[in-house]
C-alpha cells in the first residue's frame, strides 16, 4: 500500500527549510488572518444554511401547519394546526399512526438484521484478506462492486432476480431444487421482508468492508509478529488482536451504518416502487408515501421531525456510550 | 508463520460463497441483456440461448437514454468538483485556524450527515419554488437545483474526511511554506493538496457516486428536460410489459463509467479512507 504518500510528499519540504528558521513577519492585517477560516467555510456554510439547516427548520414549522396541496406556492399562509399533525401520526389506534407504527418497528428490525449482516460480512472478508494470497487483489476488486455499482441498476437488477415467472430466484428455488410447491412472490406479501434484506445486505456490506480493511492498514505488523512468538495462533490473532484493535473503527461504522440504513429510501423505492409491500414498509418511503399521496404535508413533516427526534436520541446515546467506553479504556 | 488448515478451508469457503453472492446479479445483468424479449419473459435462463446484442441498440431509442446520461453526467460532475472545491477550503480552515466556532461547525456539519432525506424534500421543493417565485431563478426542476442539492449530501462526508486527512499532514511543513513566501492559499496548493492527493481523490469519488445513484430527490425534482438516470431507468417499465433485457442492458451501460472510475481508483480509496476517517 502506498500509505506513506502523505508524509514522504512532505518529507522533502522540511529538508529544504526547517520550520521556525526564519521568523519572518507578513503584511498581512491581523483583521484579515482572523477573517480568513471564516471566508474559507463561507461556501460551505451558505450550503449547508441552504439546503440543511433552513429546511430543516421549515420542516419543522411546517409540521405545526396544516398544509395541503392547496397552499403548497404560499405555504407560510397556511393555517396553523398546533399539535395536530403530531396527534394524528401517534395516535395508534388510527390507521395512520397504526401504519407509521408498525413501518418504524419494520424499520427497526430491518435495521438491525441488516447492520449486524453488512458488519459480518464485512469484518470476515477484511481479516480473511488481511494476508496475501494469490487472488487477493482480485477479490478486494470484485468486493467492492456493490458499492460502486449505482443504486438504482444493482436495485433493478435484484428486482429482476426476483419476479415471480421469469426471475432466476424461483427458477432455482420452485423450477430447478423443487422446495416450493408453486412459485413464491417475492416482491408483494410477506416475503418481501426477505427479499429487501438480501438485496439491502448484498448493496451495503462492502461499505463495512472497505472501512475495516482500511482499519486493519493500522495495526502494526510487530504486534502479529511478537503474538506469533509466543504462540499465537492465526484464529488467536485474530480474537485478540485483530478485532479488539477495530474497536473505535466499528464504532464509526455501526452508527454510519445504523444510519444509512434507517434512513434508505433508494432501495425499497426501487424495489417496490412508489408504494412498499407492509411487510417492507421501511419509514423513509413510509413518509413519503404518505406526504405525497394525501398530498398532507402537514402531517408527513410531523413524522419527518418525530423520526429525527428518534435518531437524535439513539444517535446521542450511542456516542455518549462509546466515549464513555473509550475514556475509560485510556485512563 | 504458516496459517493453519482450519483458517485455510474457512477462507477458502468463505471467500467462494461470498464472490457467487457478489457477482450473481452482475452475470444476470450481463446475460440477461443478451436475450430477445420472449426469452427474459419467460423461464429464467443461465445461458442465452439466442444471444443478441439487440436490447444495447434498442435502450438509445425506447427512452432517451443519451439525454439522460448528459444530464446525470453534468450534474455530478458539478455536484463532484463544487463539493471537493468547497470541501478542501473548509477542511483547510478546521485543520489549521483555531477560531471561534470551530466545533459548532463541525458538529453541525456532521450531524447533517444522520438527517433522514426525506425530512428536506418537501422543504426545498418549497424553498426552490419560492426563490424561483421571487428571484425569477428556476431552481426547481433545474439542474443546478439538483447540483446544489447534491454537493451538499457529499459536503459533510468530504470536509469530515479531508479535515482528518489535513490533520495528518505535519504542521510544520505548510508554516514552512509561509515562511518561504507562500500565502495562506500558497500553502494549502502547494503543501496540503498535494499531500493529501488519495483523500481528496476518494473524496471526489465518493461525491461522484453519491450524486450517480441518487433516487429521491431525482425522482421530484426533475422534469422532462433535465431526467436523470436514476429516475429514465423506469421508462423501461411500460403498462403491459418490462423491457427487461433492455433494462439490464441500459443498467449495464449507466454502471460502467462509475465501476470503471471506482476500481480505477480504489487504492486511493482505501488508503485515503485510512488516513482520513479511520484514525
Amino acid at each position: 500500500m502506498t500509505l506513506t504518500a502523505a508524509p514522504g510528499a512532505g518529507e522533502r519540504t522540511t529538508r529544504k527549510d526547517s520550520p521556525g528558521a526564519a521568523p519572518r513577519t507578513r503584511r498581512s492585517g491581523r483583521l484579515r488572518r482572523i477573517g480568513l477560516p471564516y471566508l474559507l467555510l463561507l461556501p460551505a456554510l451558505i450550503l449547508e444554511l441552504l439546503v440543511h439547516l433552513v429546511p430543516m427548520v421549515i420542516g419543522i414549522v411546517v409540521s405545526f401547519k396544516e398544509l395541503t396541496q392547496f397552499h403548497i406556492r404560499a405555504w407560510d399562509a397556511a393555517p396553523w394546526a398546533g399539535l395536530d399533525n403530531y396527534a394524528l401520526a401517534v395516535d395508534f389506534h388510527a390507521p395512520v399512526g397504526e401504519a407509521l407504527l408498525n413501518s418504524f418497528l419494520t424499520t427497526c428490525l430491518f435495521t438491525l438484521l441488516s447492520v449486524g449482516s453488512c458488519w459480518l460480512l464485512g469484518v470476515a472478508a477484511a481479516v480473511f484478506l488481511q494476508e496475501d494470497f494469490r487472488g487477493r487483489g482480485f477479490l478486494r476488486t470484485v468486493f467492492l462492486v456493490p458499492y460502486a455499482l449505482p443504486v438504482y441498476a444493482a436495485v433493478i437488477t435484484w428486482a429482476f432476480m426476483f419476479q415471480r415467472d421469469n426471475g432466476l430466484i424461483n427458477h432455482v428455488l420452485h423450477d430447478r431444487l423443487g422446495l416450493t410447491d408453486s412459485p413464491p412472490f417475492w416482491l408483494i406479501g410477506d416475503n418481501s421482508f426477505v427479499t429487501l434484506l438480501v438485496v439491502s445486505v448484498w448493496k451495503g456490506w462492502p461499505f463495512a468492508f472497505l472501512i475495516i480493511m482500511a482499519g486493519l492498514q493500522n495495526i502494526p505488523r510487530e504486534i502479529y509478529e511478537a503474538a506469533a512468538l509466543d504462540g499465537a495462533g492465526t484464529w488467536q490473532q485474530i480474537r485478540r488482536i485483530t478485532l479488539p484493535s477495530l474497536r473505535p473503527v466499528n464504532q464509526v461504522l455501526v452508527l454510519v451504518l445504523f444510519l444509512w440504513t434507517f434512513n434508505d429510501f433508494n432501495t425499497p423505492f426501487v424495489l417496490f416502487g412508489r408504494a412498499a409491500p407492509e411487510a417492507a414498509d421501511l419509514i423513509s418511503l413510509h413518509i413519503h408515501q404518505s406526504s405525497f399521496q394525501t398530498w398532507n404535508f402537514g402531517a408527513g413533516s410531523a413524522m419527518s421531525v418525530l423520526l429525527l427526534l428518534f435518531l437524535l436520541v439513539v444517535t446521542g446515546g450511542y456516542l455518549w456510550l462509546t466515549s464513555r467506553g473509550r475514556q475509560a479504556t485510556d485512563a | 508463520m504458516a496459517a493453519p488448515r482450519s483458517f485455510l478451508w474457512s477462507r477458502r469457503i468463505f471467500l467462494t460463497l461470498l464472490t457467487a453472492f457478489v457477482l450473481l446479479p452482475v452475470y444476470v445483468m450481463v446475460s440477461s441483456s443478451l436475450k430477445p424479449l420472449e426469452d427474459v419473459s419467460g423461464t429464467f435462463q443461465w445461458i442465452p440461448s439466442n444471444p443478441t446484442v439487440r436490447p444495447y441498440v434498442d435502450i438509445w431509442e425506447t427512452v432517451p437514454l443519451a439525454d439522460y446520461f448528459v444530464n446525470s453526467l453534468v450534474v455530478a460532475g458539478a455536484a463532484t468538483v463544487c463539493s471537493v472545491t468547497i470541501a478542501v477550503f473548509a477542511a483547510y480552515a478546521v485543520s489549521r485556524y483555531a477560531f471561534r466556532g470551530r466545533r459548532i461547525f463541525t458538529v453541525t456539519v456532521l450531524s447533517t450527515q444522520m438527517f433522514p432525506g426525506i425530512l428536506f424534500l418537501l422543504p426545498l421543493f418549497l424553498i426552490y419554488v419560492n426563490i424561483g417565485n421571487a428571484t425569477g431563478i428556476a431552481l426547481f426542476g433545474s439542474r443546478g437545483g439538483l447540483v446544489l442539492t447534491y454537493l451538499t449530501f457529499s459536503l459533510p462526508f468530504s470536509i469530515w474526511m479531508l479535515i482528518g486527512y489535513f490533520d495528518s499532514v505535519p504542521r510544520d511543513l505548510d508554516e514552512a511554506a509561509k515562511v518561504d513566501g507562500c500565502g495562506p492559499l500558497g500553502a494549502l496548493f502547494r503543501v496540503l493538496v498535494p499531500a493529501a492527493v488519495p483523500g481528496i481523490v476518494a473524496v471526489a469519488v465518493y461525491a461522484f457516486m453519491t450524486a450517480w445513484g441518487e433516487v429521491l430527490f431525482a425522482s421530484v425534482m426533475t422534469d422532462d428536460t433535465t431526467r436523470t438516470l436514476a429516475v429514465g431507468l423506469q421508462g423501461y417499465a411500460t403498462q403491459n410489459d418490462v423491457y427487461w433485457n433492455q433494462v439490464m442492458a441500459a443498467s449495464l451501460v449507466v454502471s460502467l463509467p462509475v465501476v470503471a472510475g471506482f476500481l480505477l481508483l480504489q487504492r486511493y480509496l482505501v488508503t485515503g479512507l485510512t488516513a482520513g476517517a479511520v484514525k
